[in-house]
């Protein structure tokens, strides 16, 4: 059970950066009050982030990849059960994939 | 989004975060294992993959820095490919300031780290439905914590056994439970303008040549300018 001093400091820059990149957005809300404009963007924030990181990533899958999240999605609005959903979402791609 | 109630830090609110948040953990086995089989592969010993995952706690920017891993650790490299892979978790932590704003202390400090792409979802949708008990977030974050270390390490342990590769069906469970989680955040026909141009702007960013997170950042700010804006010329 090895632990290499650089491999811990490489750890420990990564972690900072991570930490960084969580509370930087709220560090800057808390120093800054924000105009209304952009106190507006925060309300439609959540759903933007989502589609923005998935659609590049299954467009890059290629068409089975969208197949195969188009069923999770479909799942997901008539069950709205989230497990059964993703299952669904995997097992499409699975069998596409053969 | 009422800033009138008091946030509020309970156990109550802790357990509502276990609830939501135990179905979907055995959606992340598949990929923390697939950081520990990589991890192993780099010559990272179990307490060393165990380490950077606890310290870490960001699945996407683990196995891009075991991408560029070596030795010595290029650790400039693999700290800027690590920050660039997170900048997506600040408009996060922005979105949730109603509540990180009635916390103090390590409360403060410690919800701050549990801020993932799942638990955003989840505890987003419980903000927008009035929920003032920010201990949702330990709630959701704690166990998530506790499972991705544990399934590195046993994907480390396993390395040699399994051979789960990228690009196998089983690694699309991290996209599709984002799928599912997004049909969550729905509120209705006044998302189809914003949610569209940031679907535009982030494959038009990818088509360019520029890989995660600049399609995702692009996205979240031309996606809510355009909400936003929409917003102001209707009022």
């Amino acid at each position: 059970m090895s632990l290499r001093p650089d491999v811990l400091l490489a750890f420990f820059c990564m972690a900072l950066a991570t930490y960084a990149a969580r509370a930087g957005g709220y560090a800057v809300l808390r120093l800054w009050r924000p105009p209304r404009f952009v106190e507006a963007m925060l309300t439609h924030m959540p759903g933007c982030i989502f589609v923005s990181f998935i659609l590049p990533s299954v467009a890059a899958g290629g068409p089975w990849h969208v197949l195969a999240a188009s069923v999770a999605v479909v799942m997901m609005v008539f069950t709205r059960m989230l497990t059964a959903s993703l299952l669904a979402g995997v097992a499409a791609l699975w069998i596409m994939l053969g | 989004m009422s800033a009138s109630s008091p946030v509020t830090f309970t156990w109550a609110g802790f357990y509502d975060g276990l609830r939501l948040v135990l179905p979907l953990l055995p959606s992340f086995a598949p990929f923390g294992m697939v950081v520990g089989v990589l991890s192993a592969g780099e010559g990272l010993s179990l307490l060393e993959a165990g380490l950077m995952s606890a310290m870490v706690f960001a699945g996407t920017s683990q196995l891009v820095a075991l991408g560029a891993w070596g030795s010595p650790v290029p650790i400039l490299a693999v700290t800027l490919a690590v920050f660039v892979i997170n900048m997506r978790m600040a408009p996060m932590s922005a979105a949730l300031a109603p509540w990180f704003n009635g916390l103090r202390g390590w409360r403060l400090w410690a919800s701050l780290f549990t801020v993932t792409d799942h638990s955003f979802a989840l505890s987003v949708n419980e903000m927008r439905r009035g929920k003032r008990d920010a201990a949702l977030l330990l709630g959701l974050g704690v166990p998530s914590w506790l499972s991705w270390v544990a399934m590195v390490c046993l994907g480390h342990v396993l390395a040699g056994v399994v051979t789960l590769r990228p690009g196998h069906p089983l690694l699309f469970a991290g996209l599709a439970t984002m799928c599912a989680l997004l049909v969550t955040l729905w509120r209705g026909r006044g998302d189809i303008l914003p949610w569209g141009v940031a679907g535009a702007a982030g494959l038009t960013v990818q088509a360019v040549g520029l890989g995660q997170p600049w399609p995702v950042l692009a996205g979240a700010l031309i996606g809510s300018a355009a909400g936003a804006w929409r917003d102001r010329s209707r009022a």
